[in-house]
């Protein structure tokens, strides 16, 4: 285990690690992301209230998801950075704060577009929804930071603390539903007593959150991959692979 | 303790001390985090008097009287518990039915009437075809819903 | 089902197609700018490691 840590936490070894991964995410994306969206939207019975409306939660709930799932990463990445002194997890960390905000602005998008034929209002000041525009506030006021910052140690220590700060947010965006009365409604999927959805609607949307995060994986590797090359430049081994190319 | 398990203790302390902060501002601050008051909240005179806010609950059914030749519109709402009447003249959402779910945005007025200037819909977290809730309805005699 | 009604998606098309189509924009927005840092990225070092002595890095 340790081992297995210590080596993949050696950049040169991740980055190449990382050009055999990408396009195996990558791959794997695309090929559960267009037959789940061709079947959820195509294939997927209409709900009984929402008639084809409801279509919209095969990109809503995936980046809504994805949106909380990517700052858990980006803290846990951030905290073991600060901890074990790893380059590398602040380096991960950093490729994940883009990809999470715009899967943020998605989730927030979609739901707006959702809610004006359903609800009655693109957007309410509901405990659901605000505490997910605080989250795209935490992912850009985490870029913001580091943007401010020049020197990479002193950025990658504060940006942390501030990603680990808001970790307490994560939870509040999932359990506000449960805890005030809300304009939006609780959850499908994580709820007490399984799903309350068909299998015929589900599979897709499973499909389709699977995807998501294979597609997370290649987007953030790709991303962290660019972050190694600027931190690594003065090391021979970049030099080395640069210019023998 | 070595450095490392300092900064593990830095990691643990600022995710419990923001954890616990949280909690107790939310806490405190439980009242304006509802989005909505129920029907029992407006009977038992919780929500602040000649100011606006928010009802919620299920539309009663046989009650959605419409004026003739007129937009308005009254209903009844309920939490299975209490019952306010609600009075609306705009645009209902798409989802405006009986038995659904509604947030109702206005003032009570003395008769205990609330004047809703802005209605929206609710829905629950289920999802079925029509066919399904169709035999569900005749199994159990009643919506589905919420 | 005839693509008409697909198009349609009894009348909720216009927000059921802008929803798709804002999240194929931020997958497809996703793939371009990751893969374009590390290219420019590359090219920067390429052009630094081009301009300096032959002994350099350390």
């Amino acid at each position: 285990m340790w081992t297995w840590f210590h080596k993949l936490s050696s950049p040169p070894h991740f980055y190449r690690l990382s050009g055999t991964m990408i396009p195996w995410f990558g791959w794997l994306a695309a090929a559960l992301i267009i037959p789940s969206l061709y079947a959820g939207l195509a294939l997927a019975p209409a709900d009984y209230q929402q008639g084809d409306g409801f279509r919209i939660i095969y990109v809503h709930v995936p980046s809504a998801m994805l949106s909380l799932f990517v700052y858990m990463f980006m803290a846990t990445a951030a905290a073991i950075g600060m901890i074990w002194r790893m380059k590398l997890a602040h380096a991960v960390a950093v490729a994940c704060a883009p990809i999470g905000a715009s899967f943020t602005f998605l989730a927030l998008a979609t739901g707006s577009i959702w809610g004006k034929p359903m609800w009655g209002t693109w957007w309410a000041w509901d405990a659901r929804l605000t505490a997910e525009l605080i989250l795209l506030f935490l992912y850009l006021g985490y870029m913001g930071l580091r943007a401010a910052i020049d020197d990479t140690n002193r950025a990658d220590r504060a940006s942390a603390i501030l990603a680990l700060v808001g970790v307490v947010n994560v939870p509040i965006v999932h359990y506000s539903v449960t805890w005030w009365n809300s304009l939006h409604q609780a959850s499908t999927l994580l709820k007490k007593g399984g799903p309350s959805i068909p299998p015929d609607m589900a599979i897709p949307l499973y499909g389709m959150i699977l995807g998501f995060l294979c597609f997370f994986g290649a987007v953030s590797l790709t991303r962290v991959k660019r972050e190694v090359l600027v931190r690594e430049q003065n090391s021979k081994w970049v030099k080395d692979m640069v210019t023998s190319k | 303790m070595t450095a490392r398990q300092q900064r593990m203790l830095i990691v643990v302390l600022v995710l419990a001390g923001v954890g616990v902060a949280t909690t107790f501002g939310l806490r405190a601050f439980q009242e304006n985090l509802l989005y909505y008051y129920t029907p029992t909240q407006v009977q038992a005179g919780e929500p602040p008097l000649n100011r606006k806010f928010r009802v919620g609950g299920l539309v009663v059914p046989g009650t959605v009287g419409n004026e003739p030749g007129k937009l308005e519109k009254t209903f009844d709402l309920t939490d299975n518990g209490a019952m306010v009447t609600v009075h609306f003249a705009g645009i209902l959402p798409d989802l405006f039915r009986e038995g659904q779910g509604i947030i109702a945005h206005g003032k009570l007025n003395d008769e205990g009437v609330f004047y809703a200037e802005e209605v929206l819909a609710k829905h629950d977290e289920n999802y079925m075809p029509p066919e399904v809730a169709e035999s569900l309805k005749q199994i159990h005699g009643e919506e589905p819903s919420q | 089902m005839n693509l008409m009604e697909f198009i349609d998606m009894g009348g909720y098309g216009a927000y059921v197609w802008s929803s798709v189509g804002l999240a194929l924009t931020v997958l497809i927005l996703n793939v371009v700018t990751a893969r374009r840092a590390v290219k420019v990225e590359l090219e920067r070092l390429k052009r630094r490691y081009g301009n300096e002595p032959t002994q350099g890095a350390s």
